[in-house]
């Protein structure tokens, strides 16, 4: 086993220069590892502001991080060589979030697939070239003659999207990072962009990171989620444990604010956990991040931070409440999560259907969809 | 003064139906043709409700909105059709009557409302400014409790009105802006994607204070938007939008647990939920139609899984095939 990519305690902190007072810790001491045997699908979710999107940046290496390092097969990001920097540039991808700004507009579509084809010389000869691209296309449902030639304004948002899919599938990366790929992309086209993902995962054993703010499609694609709060991990582990059974307060009231799609549910946003407490007396130098919004909140959450406590074979739990349960090193959070415990392929096997139906229908209008029963 | 004399004949007869659209259209005059953004919708909206209009980008949900308060700017027009609120047709007042009508009848809180503050003002400011469009004396003492009050209606504190809108999160400025959208108790509060930019601890906030502020004023809301969670905790009865025509109209319910329309249809089925994972990754295959060039016949019939012969052809009517329950499409034309 070896690991792919890893971040070690990895702290993210920006401003707090020589005369800048204000400081923010985007990421506080974070670990992680990717290994390259069991491809996986692991959700980062939080709001606005905590760092799940420098994460995604530290990971890509596109910021350095304050503290600690980030490893590619052992290697520091910040001094990869050529070769392997090179290979590092084609075996984690990315995917952002606005397929509108991605693209060039002036050229055709073709040139955003044709461009790694041709610094990376994965084919020879136009053939080749040209059956590379096809593959790509179709393993994301997308029919080539549909697009290819086209400019980017002529395309939908949905469309966009699944080529910067095919495109990243193009160089078989062993990692794609996707920030918030759906959060820009009406709801009827999401569930075929997350699925030719899965699919991606599935077909070609890919693994992927799923970055998001949506509980809801992260429960829907990944075996492993972590909740990050102001830069630190809430609560992580087995995706089905934290979102259908959340421990940590916040986790909770995410999960309580979720506008399910029937009218029967509830929706109980702040009720889901009660107000905050109050008056807790002085803060520590460290504390937990989440105790001024915690009903919960007891004096030692503001005097010390909490570690990770180990609830369920696969879950931790950032919080006081199970302090209990056995303490795990952040280190060592991953080694719990569901794809490094299991032993073979992910038992929930895809839900594809969406995909394979999309073609279909598009070439013979026959197939039934589910959820009309008139 | 045409106009004022026919909305002067307009039979004003109270009903419990506070905004009533009749066949509306609003095209857009753009050098390609007539985009016909909003092409003969129809609904009512009774005193109380909470109604939600749906639609993917570019279904003509947001021209509605603009349309009911005749905000539409060319080359945007209201091309026909009438909205009548409380009894008067907006299509036809004045530029100047319908100026009063807004805000004092009818409100919007628009979408990424908060960036619609203006951030050299304070908030207290901006009340003002409000008022005073609507002859209020705004010197008159005790005004600062009024503002106080209403930021207090919104659960934010009443210091909020010396505040500066840099000075407050985002939803803290969409609450402001729930406040002044409620400020003269307008008996019809139009809210289009009033949280498409807030985290969704915020969302539920935000949602919770515009219900609260709605059942206080008995008001009516129309919520536009595309996030069917959103709408089944929120509203009454939905509207479907697809391709700048209702296609589906029923209570909330009945949309979730029997919806008619295929599209309707295979939009519930592929809402990702937290209850199984099963057959949850099923987008709709095909694209949305241009509005440029609308194609003949039924707007879905290009992505329709139990497409007919005619449905290219006719273009079906939405008619009421259950109770309350209203659908445009041939499949129920027998019923």
């Amino acid at each position: 086993m070896s690991t792919l990519l890893e971040a070690r305690n990895v702290s993210k902190i920006f401003g707090g220069g020589l005369f800048d007072k204000s400081r923010t810790v985007a990421l506080e001491d974070f670990s992680f590892q990717i290994d390259t045997d069991k491809p996986s699908v692991t959700s980062i979710v939080g709001e606005s502001g905590s760092g799940k999107t420098t994460l995604a940046r530290l990971l890509l290496g596109l910021v350095a991080p304050t503290e600690g390092e980030v490893l590619y097969y052992g290697k520091n990001l910040e001094r990869l060589g050529g070769s392997d920097r090179k290979q590092f540039l084609r075996d984690i991808q990315v995917i952002f979030q606005d397929p509108f700004e991605v693209y060039n507009p002036f050229y055709r579509i073709d040139h955003v697939l044709d461009t790694p084809i041709r610094n990376f010389g994965l084919a020879r000869g136009e053939t080749a070239r040209k059956e590379l691209i096809n593959e790509s296309l179709e393993a994301v449902g997308i029919r080539p003659e549909e697009i290819l030639g086209r400019f980017p304004h002529e395309l939908s948002g949905g469309q966009r999207q699944r080529i910067m899919v095919a495109r990243a599938l193009l160089l078989r990366p062993k990692l794609i990072i996707a920030d918030e790929p759906v959060s820009m992309v009406d709801a009827s086209l999401r569930a075929t962009i997350l699925g030719s993902l899965l699919r991606l995962n599935r077909e070609f054993g890919i693994s992927l990171i799923y970055i998001t703010h949506d509980l809801t499609t992260a429960f829907q694609v990944s075996e492993d989620i972590m909740v990050l709060y102001r830069g630190t991990v809430a609560e992580a582990g087995d995706v089905d444990k934290v979102v259908r059974e959340p421990e940590h307060p916040y986790t909770r009231l995410l999960v309580g604010s979720i506008p399910l799609p029937d009218p029967d549910l509830p929706w109980e946003g702040e009720r889901a956990i009660g107000r905050p407490a109050g008056e807790l007396g002085e803060s520590g130098e460290k504390f937990c991040k989440f105790n001024d919004r915690c009903p919960f909140a007891m004096p030692m959450c503001v005097q010390s931070d909490p570690p990770l406590f180990q609830t369920h074979a696969n879950r931790v739990t950032s919080c006081f409440l199970y302090r209990e349960s056995p303490e795990l090193p952040m280190a060592k959070m991953t080694s719990i999560f569901k794809s490094a415990t299991r032993e073979g392929p992910p038992e929930d096997t895809a839900q594809l259907d969406g995909l394979d139906a999309e073609l279909e229908v598009s070439q013979e209008n026959s197939s039934t969809p589910t959820g009309g029963d008139d | 003064m045409v106009e004022e004399t026919l909305s002067a004949e307009e039979p004003t007869v109270e009903t419990k139906e506070t905004l009533k659209v009749e066949d509306l259209h609003v095209y857009f005059h753009t050098y390609a043709g007539a985009v016909k953004a909003v092409n003969g919708v129809s609904f009512v909206l009774k005193s109380g409700e909470r109604f939600g209009l749906v639609g993917e980008s570019g279904s003509g949900k947001s021209t509605i909105a603009l349309s009911l308060l005749r905000l539409i700017k060319p080359p945007g027009r209201i091309e026909g059709g009438s909205v009548y609120l409380n009894g008067v047709d907006l299509v036809s007042l004045s530029e100047e009557q319908m100026r009063r009508k807004r805000l004092d009848e009818i409100a919007l809180v628009a979408q990424g409302a908060m960036n619609s503050l203006n951030p050299v003002r304070r908030i207290r400011d901006q009340f003002l400014l409000a008022f005073g469009d609507h002859d209020i004396d705004v010197k008159r003492s005790g005004f600062d409790d009024h503002i106080g009050d209403l930021l207090s209606r919104v659960g934010l504190g009443r210091d909020v009105a010396n505040m500066f809108p840099h000075e407050l999160s985002g939803g803290m400025k969409q609450r402001v802006c729930i406040a002044l959208a409620i400020s003269l108790s307008p008996s019809v509060i139009i809210a289009d994607e009033p949280t498409s930019a807030l985290d969704v601890v915020v969302q539920w906030q935000v949602m919770d204070t515009l219900r609260r502020v709605q059942e206080d004023l008995s008001a009516s809301v129309i919520l536009i938007g595309h996030d069917m969670g959103l709408m089944a905790q929120f509203v009454d009865r939905l509207g479907v939008m697809y391709a700048g025509r209702l296609v589906e109209i029923a209570t909330v319910r009945d949309m979730f647990n029997d919806p008619l329309h295929p599209y309707g249809q295979m939009l519930i089925a592929s809402l990702p939920s937290l209850e199984s994972r099963k057959d949850s990754l099923q987008g709709i295959p095909g694209i949305t139609p241009s509005l440029l060039n609308p194609p003949s016949g039924c707007p879905f019939h290009t992505r329709c899984p139990k497409v007919m012969e005619h449905c290219k052809t006719v273009t079906p009517e939405l008619q009421e095939v259950r109770q309350n329950h209203w659908v445009a499409c041939h499949l129920y034309e027998e019923a």
